[in-house]
């Protein structure tokens, strides 16, 4: 199971990325120092050129490669396998584009140390991404929120902002004081903090006859995860820090630390609590299924209808990101399965939802900057007329949407279909009709945007919004994965994902 | 010797406090305040379990450590949220920063 010896040189091949992420947070910490304010864009392009190009790295020490084979490094600490490294890509990538697509925003972008915070908030997704030990994955999980509690605050003069801030840090530090009282009886019950050897310490006799202790520690953590990933019924905060936080940190959170936190769930529940462990007559394995079957059913539903009634934008991708949430949870729960082809179909799907979630989120709300950067505004009405004002622009934010919503040819739909497939492939046919039922009311509110766009007039319209340099980078990069992973693309990057998700299975 | 039971229950205690803490101030420190206190009851708990289930391993010391300093750094980083709240608004009381809802 894992390199037992020590070797340094493979071990530390094995955390590459967190040493680069490292190195770029001190060179962007000296660098906003050392050079003028004037200068500024010179600091966000180095971080967002770094994040990038460290976004390699998981590529170039690819699990099973002789330099760095899969398995555990640094004492179980870490878990070296394609899942982590597919879910490095992801939030490094995440992080590159929030960075230059933050250039340009007052009181956000032209602070050097905002990139820095990104930097180790991103540090600490991509630990989060691979941890293997309790240790671990609580203290990836701080260094993931604390710097996020920091960002949402980061305008310190806006009201609006602050307010968010304390919001998230209050309902933050909450959730994981309660999700850390979970993993503190967890431990207690095996005395191992291995993720890979507590499951083997829960089927011993000592639990027999009462599964009741395993349940409370299991329900804990999973509000600490649901939190994270804002699943009803721990998704109070979302609409509140979504609107209210500066929009580039909006748009980091929203698929950054979902995606990681994805990943770790994932690995959490299939190594800890798997299919064989029974404790009394109570399958656990069953249990966090109907869990997480519950939660996307909710998460679906109210984050689809409350969407309806929303009248700023960031609001309306706020519940649309619960609604999210509540589809990627219904890959999730097609982890019920008995069949390993059809776990990993579960896996890979939540891993293609996410990866083109990523994209997608990161084009709508690229669009959503430059609107209110240059407008002032957040309200979707004023989108009115936007198709003539700036056409790329409202073609970019239709791709955006109509992918949020599931149409073809966007990377939506695959996304959709996969996580709905691998339901029904694990008997979970009433899950998926859910899901279809829900993408149908999200259709709606997806369009009425569109409709403001194409058809509402303004008087505004000889007016077209200022695009700069990275931000058509941005959107051209964004789109285009958007299209590709709709098109061509989905179904060899969904095999791969399915090749690598078998990794997850030991 | 105090069996395990007790430091447990100590703890669980602790928890429950510092979560009615959490769910019925209405000031911001006090809040945060009962947070510590969670993290506190889960150290205990650590601990204990450390010294009873497994005390060759150390990981449960470990683990307390680290609860330790991710608990200074969420409160460094709380306080100074809470500040800025201040700043803006002279009142740290939650009901009142309120500009956000639907």
């Amino acid at each position: 199971m894992g390199a037992t010896e020590f070797d340094l040189a493979t071990s530390l091949l094995a955390i590459l990325p967190e040493i680069a992420l490292t190195v770029l947070a001190i060179l962007v910490l000296g660098l906003d120092l050392y050079l003028p304010k004037s200068q500024v864009r010179t600091v966000a392009y180095v971080a967002g050129v770094g994040l990038g190009l460290i976004a390699a790295l998981p590529l170039i020490v690819w699990p099973g490669s002789p330099a760095t084979p899969e398995g555990l490094y640094w004492g179980g600490m870490i878990r070296h396998d394609v899942l982590s490294q597919i879910f490095k890509v992801m939030v490094l990538l995440a992080a590159a584009i929030t960075c230059l697509m933050s250039v340009d925003v007052k009181g956000v972008g032209h602070r050097g140390e905002f990139y820095l915070i990104v930097i180790v908030s991103t540090l600490g997704m991509t630990l989060l991404a691979s941890s293997a030990d309790l240790i671990m994955a609580f203290l990836a999980l701080e260094t993931t929120s604390i710097p996020l509690y920091l960002l949402a605050a980061f305008k310190r003069s806006d009201q609006k902002s602050v307010e968010s801030g304390v919001k998230y840090f209050l309902f933050g530090a909450f959730a994981s004081a309660i999700m850390l009282y979970g993993l503190s009886l967890l431990y207690g019950f095996t005395g191992q903090t291995n993720l890979y050897l507590i499951a083997a310490q829960l089927t011993s006799e000592a639990f027999a006859n009462n599964p009741i202790p395993v349940l409370a520690a299991l329900v804990m953590i999973i509000v600490g995860f649901g939190f994270k990933i804002s699943a009803v019924p721990f998704h109070f905060w979302t609409p509140d820090v979504y609107e209210g936080a500066p929009t580039p940190v909006t748009a980091f959170l929203s698929v950054a630390s979902k995606a990681a936190s994805f990943a770790l769930l994932v690995r959490f529940l299939v190594a800890v609590f798997p299919l064989s462990l029974v404790i009394g007559d109570a399958s656990i394995h069953n249990f966090w299924v109907q869990l997480m079957a519950a939660s996307a059913v909710v998460s679906m539903t109210l984050g689809n209808v409350v969407a309806l009634a929303q009248r700023n934008i960031k609001r309306l991708l706020a519940y649309s990101s619960i609604a999210q949430a509540g589809y990627t949870l219904i890959g999730v729960a097609a982890l019920q399965s008995a069949s390993d082809v059809v776990q990993a179909q579960a896996v890979a799907s939540v891993g293609f939802y996410m990866f083109m979630y990523v994209f997608t989120n990161l084009l709508s709300f690229a669009v959503v900057i430059l609107f209110s950067e240059a407008t002032g505004s957040e309200t979707i009405a004023d989108l009115a007329g936007l198709s003539r004002r700036s056409p790329w622009l409202a073609l970019m934010m239709t791709i955006g949407l109509l992918s949020l919503a599931g149409v073809p040819p966007t990377a939506g739909f695959f996304g959709k279909f996969f996580v709905f497939n691998a339901a029904v492939q694990a008997d979970l046919t009433w899950l998926a009709v859910v899901g279809v039922l829900n993408a149908i009311i999200g259709l709606y509110y997806y369009l009425v945007v569109v409709k403001v766009m194409y058809v509402d007039r303004s008087e505004d319209e000889d007016k077209p919004i200022p695009v700069s340099r990275p931000y058509a980078w941005v959107l051209a990069i964004t789109s285009i994965v958007v299209i590709v992973l709709g098109t061509i693309g989905a179904q060899t990057v969904f095999d791969w994902a399915v090749r690598s998700a078998g990794s997850l299975f030991l | 010797m105090v069996p395990l039971w007790m430091y447990l229950a100590v703890a669980a205690g602790l928890f429950c406090i510092g979560a009615y803490g959490v769910l019925s101030r209405r000031n911001a420190v006090a809040v945060l305040m009962g947070v510590e206190l969670m993290l506190n009851a889960v150290n205990i708990n650590l601990i204990a379990f450390w010294r009873y289930v497994s005390p060759l391993n150390m990981a449960g010391q470990a683990f307390t450590a680290f609860v330790f300093v991710v608990a200074a750094a969420e409160a460094a980083v709380g306080l100074a949220i809470i500040i800025s709240v201040y700043r803006n608004r002279r009142s740290v009381i939650v009901e009142d920063v309120d500009l956000l809802k639907w």
